[in-house]
């Protein structure tokens, strides 16, 4: 299985989402933003987190229109896995493959820590590898990642089953505790907690790992 | 040519920073502050001279960037 992690100018999780999908099996190779095509081959693109462009206009703003991403809305839109992570998950909604906006945290404070939350569907390359209603504990790291939506909206990925993880206890004002949503193919998830920072024992939590061995299994032929 | 945008939060959408100013002011004392929502002005200046084009193309550039119009609406003066 072949992964492309995408680089911006400060992103900073792009090698600890390389390193998670090593580990989980995959091929990884690392895009520059200014690259034009995504490598041959590629499997799914993961959009790591951190603060491209410094967050300005709105956080993932400048990065969904950079060169690179009009090649990843033109994989999503053939079919292609995309997985976005902290800001990649605001990047992805800023290009419209995911639905809704993140917004400022409702307690304006930057928040770091791990976060419990329910796995709400299993329906998905992503969270196969996971039980329905199992709680994992990842860390979040953000200061906008308050999903807005409405509730026409909110119903429908109720509806569709499309909410990959919902919060124990609302770190942030999420509309229906949402902390990751699926796109309408289960092909694109964007979450704010980080699962390449809880995938291998030093981290101090592993419940990430299943979510890149699910991913990577999945999309690699037997 | 010269273009000013808004760019506000819609109606409905709730602004944690907006209402913590409101907090702050009232902290300062000013007690008859109903609500505060809090938005971005962007000053551009384009090579349109024609008033029509000049905001045809802001409004564009808005659509494409300068708002995100899931949370937000602008309004565009030209001139």
């Amino acid at each position: 299985m072949k992964a492309a992690v995408l680089v911006f100018p400060g992103s900073n999780c792009d090698r600890d989402l390389a390193v998670a999908f090593r580990n989980a099996g995959a091929d990884v190779t690392m895009v520059w933003h200014k690259d034009s095509r995504l490598p041959a081959g590629t499997d799914v693109v993961a959009i790591p987190g951190g603060f491209s462009f410094g967050d300005y206009l709105r956080c993932g703003a400048i990065a969904a229109r950079s060169p690179i991403t009009g090649s990843v809305v033109d994989h999503a839109r053939r079919g292609g896995y995309v997985l976005g992570i902290c800001n990649g998950f605001q990047v992805l909604t800023e290009t419209g493959l995911l639905p809704g906006a993140l917004m400022r945290n409702a307690g304006l404070k930057f928040l770091c820590k791990s976060v419990e939350m329910v796995v709400g569907t299993t329906a998905s390359a992503f969270t196969a590898g996971y039980g329905k209603g199992q709680r994992v504990s990842i860390p979040i790291a953000h200061h906008d990642g308050n999903y807005v939506a409405d509730d026409r909206l909110l119903a429908r990925l109720r509806d569709e089953d499309r909410v990959a993880f919902r919060y124990v206890d609302n770190p942030n004002g999420s509309a229906g505790d949402i902390a990751g949503v699926l796109s309408e193919n289960r092909r694109v998830l964007g979450m704010m907690p980080h699962p390449e920072r809880a995938a291998e024992p030093a981290h101090g939590g592993t419940d990430g790992a299943a979510l890149f061995r699910a991913l990577t299994g999945a999309l690699t032929p037997a | 040519m010269k273009a000013r945008v808004h760019v506000m939060l819609k109606d409905g959408v709730l602004d944690p920073q907006g209402e913590a100013v409101r907090h702050a002011l009232g902290a300062l004392g000013f007690d008859g502050v109903g609500g505060v929502r809090q938005g971005k002005v962007i000053d551009l200046e384009i090579a349109a001279t024609d008033a029509a084009a000049a905001e045809a193309e802001v409004r564009a550039m808005c659509e494409k960037l300068l708002a995100n119009t899931v949370i937000e609406r602008y309004d565009i003066e030209i001139g």
